[in-house]
């Protein structure tokens, strides 16, 4: 079990209110990813969820109990910390035993969870290192090994690839989608990386300054960003927003188009700009345009051989039917 | 330092600094090694001339050499022990926020700027005096009999007076110590289920432990040494009387210079021996 439910959930720090009341509901076997740009209350969010912070306001129920008073170690939650938060004096089969020690779990069971967890994240042959004699990847899996053995309802992860290099993230990610699957236990995600958040989650909560943007599935994130800040932070590369005369033409105050519904071609199209930058990633090229009468640049997806080159003239045809439009609140159309 | 050339330059250029620093400390070590075998009464006749180890066996077996030995080891051991238990303590309180919390570290620390002969007098006339002192105040206050402090309970007074004058250096060392301490550490903690004391032996306390070595290392070596707070209070009697100031008693009111030579080449080992051990036992701390 593992079904978190906040509701009015607020939190100040002295007279700011970094996160104004907010309902959101966790399911039991979701894995759900926070994500929003730095400081926008993320971290906080999961610290009010793992009770390292109260709450100023409202309640939260773990599995219909309401567990706003509960100290962190009575809600059956782990939490893997962004720096990982070994224990540094304690060698890895330590560290990973620790939650059971503290819970009094017989040593013959104990050992037995130990080399699963082991098995599982590859670390049967460091059990008897320190921390501080392994790599950034395997302290992660030490943290992610202590948070397993608990067999908690709910994990809570922080961070936890951002101190890792891009290539081990990308490893990393795909062992945490698939424990995930293994365990079948609900699990929630911090990160300011929309990459991390459409490859991983179930369920994406968008977050801004302790607000929430939207919530849903990545592909409705993709497709139906409900406002523009959603519409400019999922996707990548961003969405071009359009204003002006352009977004007038449909009635709005801003158009947003992404940049692989925008068709490229040399000769003819709605928009005529010249190039400037290209990005050449091999099987996609991104071409960063300049149009006459467009406030920014625009940019557009084309595919590998595309012989564009600075300075060139271009044309670009947006999808009509994927075109997103947006009022002057900038909600949705 | 990366040629041969410029390597032996640094050399050069270093000696002057590590010549004088081997004669501060080579000239007085050998001048006691050479006094310690000589018979050298300032007042009744002057140097006398050799008289090979004499001096040693009579440091040795004069019944004053191992009481001063032993009143040496329980100074040390108290007062490293009050002064490591407390400091944690302190270090802890200390590291929480509250109001006024610059002021507060001040006056903690202030013990260790006033001067060793003061702190014992302020100690001796104005805590401990059976008469006027607070502590007799306070006993009476309460009915009791006032305790004569420094004739009944000499060793105590002074590990008193003296971890009262070390337990600043050993606060502030270990509130640094406890400051480095990761946050996230003691959450992960938190959350794993340890409540605060097991949190405080399974990660404050490791963490501490190199803070504890150093604490431990430096103040063994000055406490070896104290002088002051046994001349001013009870000036070595009611059992009060260390391996110094054994060897300050033979030297200036034996007037027996190569006698207390003798005794200072024993406390030099007796440190060496000291030293040794608690390497042995912490030192290991200082390598991981
Ligand atoms: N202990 C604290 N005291 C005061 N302000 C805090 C504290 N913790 C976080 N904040 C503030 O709350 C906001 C959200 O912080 P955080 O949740 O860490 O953001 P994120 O994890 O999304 O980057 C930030 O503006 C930060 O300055
Ligand atoms: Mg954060």
């Amino acid at each position: 079990m593992g079904r978190i439910t906040l509701k009015k959930v607020q939190k100040s720090f002295g007279s700011t209110e970094v996160i104004p009341p907010l309902d959101l509901e966790i399911n039991d076997g979701e894995f759900v990813v926070f994500v929003g740009p730095s400081g926008c209350g993320k971290s906080t969010l999961l610290r009010l969820i793992a009770g390292l912070e109260d709450t100023s306001g409202g309640t939260i129920e773990i599995d219909g109990v309401d567990a706003t008073g509960l100290p962190p170690a009575k809600r059956s939650l782990a939490m893997v910390f962004q720096s990982y938060a070994l224990y540094p004096h304690m060698s890895v089969r330590k560290n990973i035993a620790f939650p059971m020690k503290m819970a009094g779990l017989p040593k013959a069971e104990q050992e037995k969870r130990i080399s699963q967890a082991a098995a599982a994240l590859n670390l049967t042959d460091y059990l008897d290192r320190r921390p501080g004699q392994l790599s950034g990847g395997q302290r992660q899996r030490v943290a992610i090994g202590r948070a397993i053995v608990r067999e908690p309802s709910a994990f809570l992860f922080d961070e936890p690839l951002s101190n890792l290099d891009a290539a081990l993230r990308v490893g990393m990610r795909l062992e945490i989608s698939e424990l995930h699957k293994r365990l079948d236990t609900t699990m929630v995600y911090v990160t300011h990386d929309q990459v991390e958040a459409m490859t991983m989650a179930d369920k994406i909560v968008v977050l801004q300054a302790g607000v929430i943007e939207q919530v849903g599935s990545p592909l409705d994130l993709y497709h139906t960003p409900r406002n523009k800040f959603v519409a400019g932070f999922i996707g990548s590369p961003r969405m071009n927003l359009i204003e002006g005369a352009e977004a007038a033409k449909h009635n709005v105050t801003t158009i947003g188009i992404r940049p692989e519904h925008i068709a490229v071609s040399g000769e003819s199209g709605d928009w005529k700009g010249v190039v400037g930058v290209s990005e050449h990633l091999g099987s996609d090229t991104f071409f960063h345009v300049k149009i006459d009468g467009f406030a920014e640049p625009i940019t557009v997806r084309a595919g590998g051989n595309v012989d564009l080159h600075y300075g060139d003239t271009i044309y670009l045809t947006p999808q009509a039917d994927l075109i997103h439009k947006f009022d002057g609140g900038g909600l949705r159309v | 330092m990366a040629t041969q050339q410029s390597r032996s330059a640094a050399r050069m250029m270093m000696a002057p600094a590590v010549i004088l620093l081997l004669a501060w400390m080579l000239v007085p070590l050998i001048m006691t090694v050479w006094f310690s075998f000589r018979k050298y009464l300032p007042l009744r006749g002057g140097d006398l001339g050799f008289v090979g180890f004499e001096n040693y066996s009579r440091f040795i077996s004069s019944s004053s050499f191992w009481p001063s030995v032993q009143t040496t080891l329980i100074i040390v051991g108290g007062v490293l022990l009050i002064t490591i238990v407390f400091g944690v303590i302190l270090a802890l309180l200390l590291d929480q926020p509250m109001w006024g919390q610059g002021v507060v570290r001040i006056l903690v620390i202030a013990p260790f700027f006033v001067m060793p002969t003061v702190s014992a007098l302020v100690w001796k006339n104005m805590f401990m005096d059976p008469v006027n002192g607070i502590f007799a105040h306070l006993w009476k206050f309460f009915g009791a009999e006032p305790v004569q402090w420094l004739s009944q309970e000499s060793l105590p007074s002074i590990v008193m007076i003296v971890s009262w004058q070390w337990l600043p250096f050993a606060t502030l060392i270990l509130l640094t110590a406890v400051q480095s301490l990761d946050s996230e550490q003691l959450e992960a903690a938190e959350m794993d289920g340890a409540p605060y004391l097991k949190r405080f032996w399974f990660i404050v306390l490791p963490h501490l432990s190199r803070a504890i070595t150093i604490v431990l290392l430096i103040q063994t070596i000055f406490l070896l040494s104290i002088f002051a707070e046994i001349f001013v209070t009870t000036g070595g009697a009611f059992g009060t009387k260390t391996l110094t100031y054994l060897i300050f008693q033979r030297v200036l009111e034996s007037q027996n210079v190569g006698l207390g030579s003798a005794g200072g080449v024993y406390a030099i080992i007796l440190a060496n021996i000291i030293a040794i051990f608690l390497m042995r036992i912490v030192g290991k701390n200082l390598d991981t």
